[in-house]
Parts: C-alpha cells; sequence; structure tokens
C-alpha cells in the first residue's frame, strides 16, 4: 500500500472508531439518563416503578396545599381526573405554582406511593399547560382515544 | 395606513428578494454582467423596503396602535417606552421580522463589500441570500403577519409584554443570536456558490472566512447573553439548563466552530474543501433547525410564542427544501472539488481534523439529547425527558479533549511534525498543568473532584501553550516587543479566542463544582451562615414599579463580621398579566458571585429564600466576550482586505476563469 492511501486508511480507521465510541457512549448515557413521565393514573394503579427516578405531575388539587410551620417542605395533591397522588417537595416553589395549575417535576415515589419531588417545574406562561399532563388528562377523559400530546 | 404601509414594503420586499434570487444567478449562468450586477441593488432595495417595514412595527408600538393585534399582545401603554421598542421582536410575528431584517443587513453587507469578487461568484452568493429571505419573507407574509389588524374592534390596552423579557439582556440577546444564526446564511451562500461554480481555492475561503468568523463572534456573544439573562432572571442561578431551546443555539454554535476551524486548514492549505463545504451546509441548516425548533410549537417555552401547526410545517417544509438541495447539489457537484494536496499524520492539519471531530461529535450529542423526547413522543412510545446528566455526562469529556488537542494543535506546524520536536515543546508546558490541576484539585474545596481538576488542568494546558507559543514567535526578534509587533491581528484573535475558552473553563469548573446553595425559611433579623458569609435577613416592604408591584426585600451579608453587601431580590407581580416574576439580588464579584432569590411570603413576615455562592461565575461570560472579540480582532487583519484586492485583479486577468491548476499561493504567515 502506498503511503497515502495508508495514512488515509488510518485516518479513516481512526474516524470510525472514535465514532463508534462516541455512539456507544451516547447511547449508554441516553439509557442512563431518560426520566419517563407517568401521570397520576399510572402512579395511583402501580403502573410506576418505585424508588427509580421519574417525572410525574398534574393539576394541582385546590385545597390540597399544606406546609411544613418551620420549614420549607410542602406537600400537594395533583390529579389527571382519574387518579390523585401526593407530592413531597422541600425548596422554593416555582413563581407559577398555583392551585389549579399544571405542574411536572422530576423525583422518585416512595413505599407509600407518595411522589418525593427533587425539581418542580410550572413553565413561564400561566396559560401553560405542560404536555404530559395535558395528555393525561386527555387520556382520563377519552379512554381509548389517542391524545395529541405536544404540538 | 402606519400598519398597512408595513405590509405593502414587506410584500415589495419580497418581489425584490425573487427577482434577486433569480436575476443574477441566471446571468451568472449566460455571462450576462449587468443581470449579475443587478443583485447589488435588488438587495439594497430589498434591505430598504424590511427596514422600512420594521420601522413601522415599531412605530406601532411607540403610538400604541392596539388595532394592530400583534401590538395588543405585546406591549401596554403602561410599558417604558424603551421596552416598547423591544417588544418588537418579543412576539413570534416581530421577531421574525427582525430575522429577515438581520438577513437583508447581512446581504446589502455583501452587496457593498463584493465588488471586488469575481462577479459570478458575487452573483451566485447575493441569489442564494435572496432564496433564503424569499422563504423567510413568505412564511412572515403567509402564517405570521405582525400587521395584521384587529378590527372593527380594536382593545382599549395592550396584552403586555412577557414581564420575563422586560429586561435589559432581552433587548439586545435577539439581535445579537440572530445576526449570528443570519450570518450563517452568508458562509452557506458562499459554499453554494462554490458548488454551482464547481471551484473552490484558498481565495474563496480568503472571502468566506471572515463572514463565517463574524456570525461565529455574533452567535457566541448572544449565547453569552442568553445564558445570562437566564441566570439573573430565572432567579434558580444556574446558567445552562439544556433547555430544547438553548441547545437549538448550541448546535449551530458548534458546527460554526467546527466550520471555522476547516475554512482556517482550507485557506492555508487548500485541504477539507468538501468537508468545509458540507460544514457551511450544515451549520446554516442546524440554524434553520434551531428556528423551527423555537417557533414551531414544538417546545414549549418562553421562546414558543404560539404552537400553530401551519407554522410548524412550514419552517419544517422550507428547511428539508433547503438541506435536500443543497446536499444534492452537493452530492453532483463536490466530486469536482478535490483537495490534491497530503499531509503528514501528526501536523497541525491532523489536529484541526480532531477539532471538528469532536465538535461534530458534541453536536450530534446535543441534537440526539434534544430530539429523542420528540422522537419518543411522535412514535407514541411515551413520555419521556433527557435529563442534564446525559449531557454532562458526554459533554465534558468532549470539551476536555477538545481542549488538550487545542494546545498541540496550537503548538504543531502545518504539514508535519516529530514527535521528539514536539514532546521537547510540551512536556513541561504538561506536567506544570497536570501539576496545577491536581493542586487545585486537592487545594481548592472540601473534596477532591475529578471534573473540575481535570478542568483547571486543561485552563492551565490551554493558558501556557499560548504563552509558549507566543514565545517561540518571538525569540527571535530583536526584543520581545519587536516581536509582538510582527505577529498578524488574526494570530491574536485564534490566541485572544482561545483564551477565552480557558476563562470560560474557568467559569464552568469553578462554578459547577464550587458553588453553595441553600433554601431556607427566613423572620426578620434571622441569619443564615453559607460557605464563609453570613446573610441578614431584614425584612420585605412593598414597592411599585411603572408596571409592577414588587415584594422588596432586604439582606446584609458579612464576611468576618464585616459588612460586604446588601442585596435586593425582588417579587413582582406584573398588573396587566397578574404574572409573578423572581428578580434576583446579585452582588456581582470576579471572584464570585452573591445571589439570592425571593421564594413565597410564608405568614408572619416570614419569606423562603434562596441563597447562592457562585465562584467564579463571570468567568463563563468573561471568556464568551474574549472569544467573541478575538473573533472580530481575527477579521480585522489586513489581508482580508489586501489579498482580495489583489486576487480579484489576479482572477479579472485570468479572465474567463480556466480551472487554475498547480499551488495557490499559501503565503500569509500560519496562524
Amino acid at each position: 500500500m502506498n503511503p497515502v492511501r495508508k495514512q488515509r486508511l488510518l485516518l479513516i480507521l481512526l474516524l470510525i472508531a472514535g465514532v463508534g465510541v462516541a455512539v456507544a457512549l451516547a447511547l449508554f448515557a441516553l439509557k442512563e439518563n431518560i426520566n419517563h413521565y407517568y401521570s397520576p393514573a399510572q402512579i395511583v394503579s402501580g403502573e410506576a416503578p418505585i424508588g427509580q427516578k421519574i417525572r410525574g405531575g398534574g393539576v394541582v388539587v385546590p385545597g390540597s396545599l399544606k406546609r411544613d410551620p418551620n420549614g420549607l417542605t410542602v406537600t400537594f395533591n395533583v390529579s389527571d381526573g382519574e387518579g390523585e397522588v401526593e407530592v413531597e417537595y422541600t425548596g422554593i416553589l416555582p413563581d407559577l405554582f398555583r392551585e389549579g395549575q399544571g405542574i411536572v417535576g422530576t423525583g422518585k415515589l416512595d413505599e407509600k406511593r407518595r411522589f418525593i419531588a427533587e425539581e418542580l417545574l410550572a413553565k413561564h406562561d400561566e396559560n401553560y399547560m405542560p404536555p404530559e399532563v395535558q395528555h393525561a388528562i386527555d387520556k382520563a377523559h377519552k379512554p381509548g382515544a389517542n391524545a395529541e400530546g405536544a404540538q | 395606513m402606519n400598519p398597512e404601509l408595513g405590509l405593502f414594503a414587506l410584500i415589495l420586499a419580497t418581489c425584490l428578494a425573487l427577482l434577486q434570487s433569480v436575476v443574477p444567478l441566471v446571468g451568472s449562468y449566460t455571462g450576462r454582467l449587468r443581470w449579475m450586477n443587478a443583485g447589488r441593488s435588488l438587495a439594497t432595495g430589498q434591505f430598504i423596503f424590511t427596514l422600512l417595514s420594521f420601522s413601522c412595527l415599531v412605530y406601532a408600538f411607540l403610538a400604541d396602535d392596539f388595532t394592530v393585534k400583534y401590538v395588543a399582545s405585546n406591549s401596554n401603554s403602561l410599558l417604558p417606552a424603551i421596552y416598547k421598542v423591544t417588544a418588537t421582536w418579543g412576539g413570534h410575528e416581530g421577531s421574525l421580522l427582525l430575522w429577515i431584517l438581520t438577513l437583508t443587513g447581512w446581504g446589502q453587507v455583501v452587496a457593498m463589500r463584493s465588488g471586488k469578487l469575481p462577479p459570478e461568484l458575487s452573483a451566485r452568493v447575493l441569489s442564494v441570500l435572496g432564496m433564503v429571505s424569499v422563504g423567510f419573507l413568505l412564511f412572515i407574509l403567509l402564517t405570521s403577519n405582525p400587521f395584521e389588524r384587529l378590527l372593527p374592534f380594536p382593545p382599549q390596552d395592550g396584552a403586555d409584554l412577557n414581564p420575563l423579557l422586560q429586561d435589559l439582556g432581552m433587548i439586545v440577546h435577539p439581535p445579537m443570536l440572530y445576526m449570528g444564526y443570519v450570518g450563517f446564511a452568508v458562509a452557506f451562500a458562499f459554499a453554494i456558490a462554490a458548488l454551482m461554480g464547481g471551484q473552490l481555492d484558498s481565495a474563496w475561503a480568503r472571502w468566506a472566512r471572515p463572514w463565517t468568523t463574524v456570525a461565529w463572534a455574533f452567535l457566541t456573544a448572544g449565547i453569552a447573553l442568553g445564558s445570562w439573562w437566564a441566570y439573573y432572571e430565572l432567579g434558580w442561578g444556574g446558567w445552562w439548563f439544556w433547555d430544547p431551546v438553548e441547545n437549538a443555539s448550541l448546535m449551530p454554535w458548534l458546527a460554526g466552530t467546527a466550520l471555522m476551524h476547516s475554512l482556517a486548514v482550507t485557506e492555508k492549505r487548500g485541504l477539507f474543501k468538501s468537508w468545509t463545504l458540507l460544514l457551511a451546509i450544515a451549520t446554516f441548516s442546524l440554524s434553520l433547525f434551531g428556528t423551527f425548533l423555537v417557533r414551531s410549537g414544538v417546545l414549549t417555552s418562553v421562546h414558543a410564542f404560539a404552537s400553530d401547526p401551519m407554522r410548524g410545517l412550514f419552517v419544517l417544509g422550507y428547511l428539508m427544501l433547503v438541506v435536500g438541495a443543497s446536499l444534492t447539489l452537493f452530492a453532483f457537484k463536490a466530486p469536482e472539488i478535490r483537495s490534491k494536496i497530503t499531509f503528514n499524520l501528526l501536523s497541525r492539519e491532523t489536529l484541526l481534523l480532531v477539532n471538528n471531530v469532536l465538535l461534530i461529535t458534541s453536536c450530534a450529542t446535543v441534537l440526539l439529547g434534544t430530539m429523542f423526547p420528540l422522537l419518543v413522543d411522535a412514535l407514541d412510545l411515551g413520555m419521556v425527558s433527557v435529563g442534564p446528566p446525559y449531557f454532562n455526562m458526554l459533554f465534558v469529556p468532549m470539551a476536555l479533549m477538545l481542549a488538550f488537542a487545542l494546545g498541540i494543535g496550537i503548538m504543531l506546524n502545518w504539514k508535519k511534525g516529530t514527535v521528539s520536536w514536539l514532546v521537547q515543546q510540551l512536556r513541561w508546558v504538561f506536567v506544570v498543568s497536570a501539576l496545577g490541576g491536581l493542586a487545585f484539585g486537592f487545594m481548592y474545596g472540601d473534596s477532591f473532584v475529578i471534573s473540575e481538576a481535570l478542568g483547571i488542568g486543561m485552563v492551565f494546558w490551554i493558558v501556557l501553550v499560548i504563552l509558549k507559543d507566543i514565545y517561540n514567535k518571538t525569540r527571535n526578534a530583536n526584543g520581545l516587543f519587536a516581536g509582538l509587533k510582527k505577529l498578524k491581528p488574526s494570530y491574536y484573535g485564534m490566541q485572544l479566542a482561545h483564551f477565552g475558552l480557558a476563562v470560560t473553563f474557568v467559569g464552568a469548573a469553578m462554578s459547577g463544582g464550587y458553588s453553595e446553595q441553600k433554601d431556607l425559611r427566613m423572620n426578620p433579623g434571622d441569619i443564615a451562615e453559607l460557605g464563609e458569609y453570613a446573610f441578614r435577613f431584614d425584612g420585605v416592604e412593598q414597592e411599585h414599579g411603572p408596571n409592577y408591584m414588587a415584594n422588596a426585600g432586604t439582606l446584609t451579608v458579612f464576611k468576618n463580621q464585616e459588612k460586604v453587601a446588601t442585596l435586593h431580590p425582588e417579587k413582582r407581580v406584573y398588573a396587566v398579566q397578574g404574572m409573578p416574576m423572581t428578580e434576583a439580588g446579585i452582588d456581582a464579584g470576579l471572584t464570585r458571585d452573591l445571589y439570592v432569590a425571593l421564594g413565597e411570603p410564608l405568614g408572619d413576615d416570614a419569606w423562603a429564600v434562596r441563597l447562592h455562592i457562585k465562584p467564579f461565575v463571570r468567568f463563563l461570560w468573561l471568556g464568551a466576550i474574549f472569544m467573541a472579540l478575538g473573533g472580530l480582532l481575527a477579521v480585522s487583519d489586513k489581508r482580508y482586505r489586501v489579498r482580495l484586492k489583489k486576487k480579484a485583479a489576479n482572477k479579472a486577468a485570468v479572465a474567463k476563469g480556466k480551472a487554475r491548476k498547480g499551488k495557490t499561493a499559501v503565503a500569509g504567515g500560519r496562524a
């Protein structure tokens, strides 16, 4: 093989090896860091895994918000019209957190199927309904129908 | 009348853009000089009419013309005048108008500066720019007309601008970002024109380079501004969230950075030609893709204003047309553009290839992470989200590798180098960097954090290599000063930008690894300790702003019993939209930010308060400023202008160009 070809082959092999490693790493990282969303109905029915990091959320049930008088821990219920789940969160609530508002959070379920949230998101627009929550509500109201989800 | 005038001007601009995309192109194939030159006047006309249209919209905002639907939904008579102007690009329609204004502005500058280019090339470049604007102008006219009226019953007052956007950062962030996005359209147009002509030499690269670098500098500044805004306005104290909208701007930046480096090789060594073209296409396509992600309503965020499926379809169709057409052209024409020069495996070329591979891989990683949830959702496989750990896990190691390759790349010469020479040059730099990183890791903070130690090690590495390189380049001159004077602006620009990267690394490593945070309940008079600081909460008072009510808190910060700062975080409620907003109280410093945000009232004058100490967080944006300035400095290099003339003269002499064989001059120093 002449030196030019040899060099080119080496470069190409290096490239392929690099890309291969990168793809493998990327897929591994992806697999480790995907958070599935479970609707309150799915959490109540036991479909959602316990102790694993998931996303959960729904509409904050009016009148359910309770505050720990000494710290920053709050509890409230979220619902999708079918199931209702208790959420516990310690920290500062997002600006747009309100009863009746759709919220999504990441966290884990404890043994009592309470959602212990690490992070809560209520997006920047007060009319905004997180796509996941919209999806869950649509599903709860029209069983069997395919909800449109995010558009 | 005014809005109609604006719309009319916009329609005229569209007609001119249509002409611009056809006439010069036809001229370039039929050899009609007058047709080719028409591109310039058409570009100017298009710019003037778009500017007129944009001014009409600004005027409608200033005049509180709530018969215009867009004004009614994005402004309010109580809004301060400056925000009335910036509200022009606060919503979907107006920001598209700004996009197209920026594009025609770039077109105008290209027209002004293209007199020295071969007429065919400048005609084709302007034609391609015309095509790009036709697409966007049609998009505005067909789906997002900002001048739509609300008649006969206009509202008494407007719905106000989103409070998050009533802010200094928002005044400058979108125009900067658009300058970058759209600037890559010029690089794209140059690439397409080169493909059409089937020829690409180092003169071409020298023309295309400054445009790319300037666009990149603006995009860098735009992203940094966005990050800075998110930091102080969202009240979380984070500077990068791996939010899809942020990723949408990061991807063209990564591809654009790769393009800049690949163009350097194309100019200096006549290599990587097809790759450069492909990158130019990819960078602009990613800019369009970013626009699609943000504008189509696929994502929901502060940037995604309305979800109108028609808009999404239009941008998607447009994107596919651009990508499809340019890749087809590439497939047919790229084989004509071959590089026949070889280089040694250990050479600057190889290291720049490594740079490109790393940048493109990280770009693909970001793309995968951003698109995966959308993909899964589209296939109806459930709802997932990809968390920041995914991005950090992949992006951080690649950034570190990139920094390492950067050092070697700067040190190596073009064409060939030897291992022994490289080792001899860099061994001390390497040892000092490794020791520096280790020492830092052990001494700073409570525990050894590997990624932070590596990050700081890389900072040492980059900075020392830069110094070593400058030393190598000046030691043969008569004295340091004479040597420094001999180095070219493009060299200084490059080193400044690389230094900026190191500075950003400091910010990322320090604020990422050693930030301290506490959320707590505070009563007036309470003192909370965080790090070496003590925060005293002095209570909250009511305040009135022009269009909002605020609960303004006061915190006094002490260090070693001495007062160092008084912070005023606010919780605002904007009257019209009833929207609450957090204004963080920040004491900025070069080595640390003290950052306080108010949460919610907990009764009895107690408040939820979030305290942060962010070491070296300013370095993040400082580094970005250095990078952007480095880009601009590099462009100021004389060779981009003088050679331009010489080359054009040569071209004219050679006349109807037989494809030139042999070597194109590679003079002009390294850098």
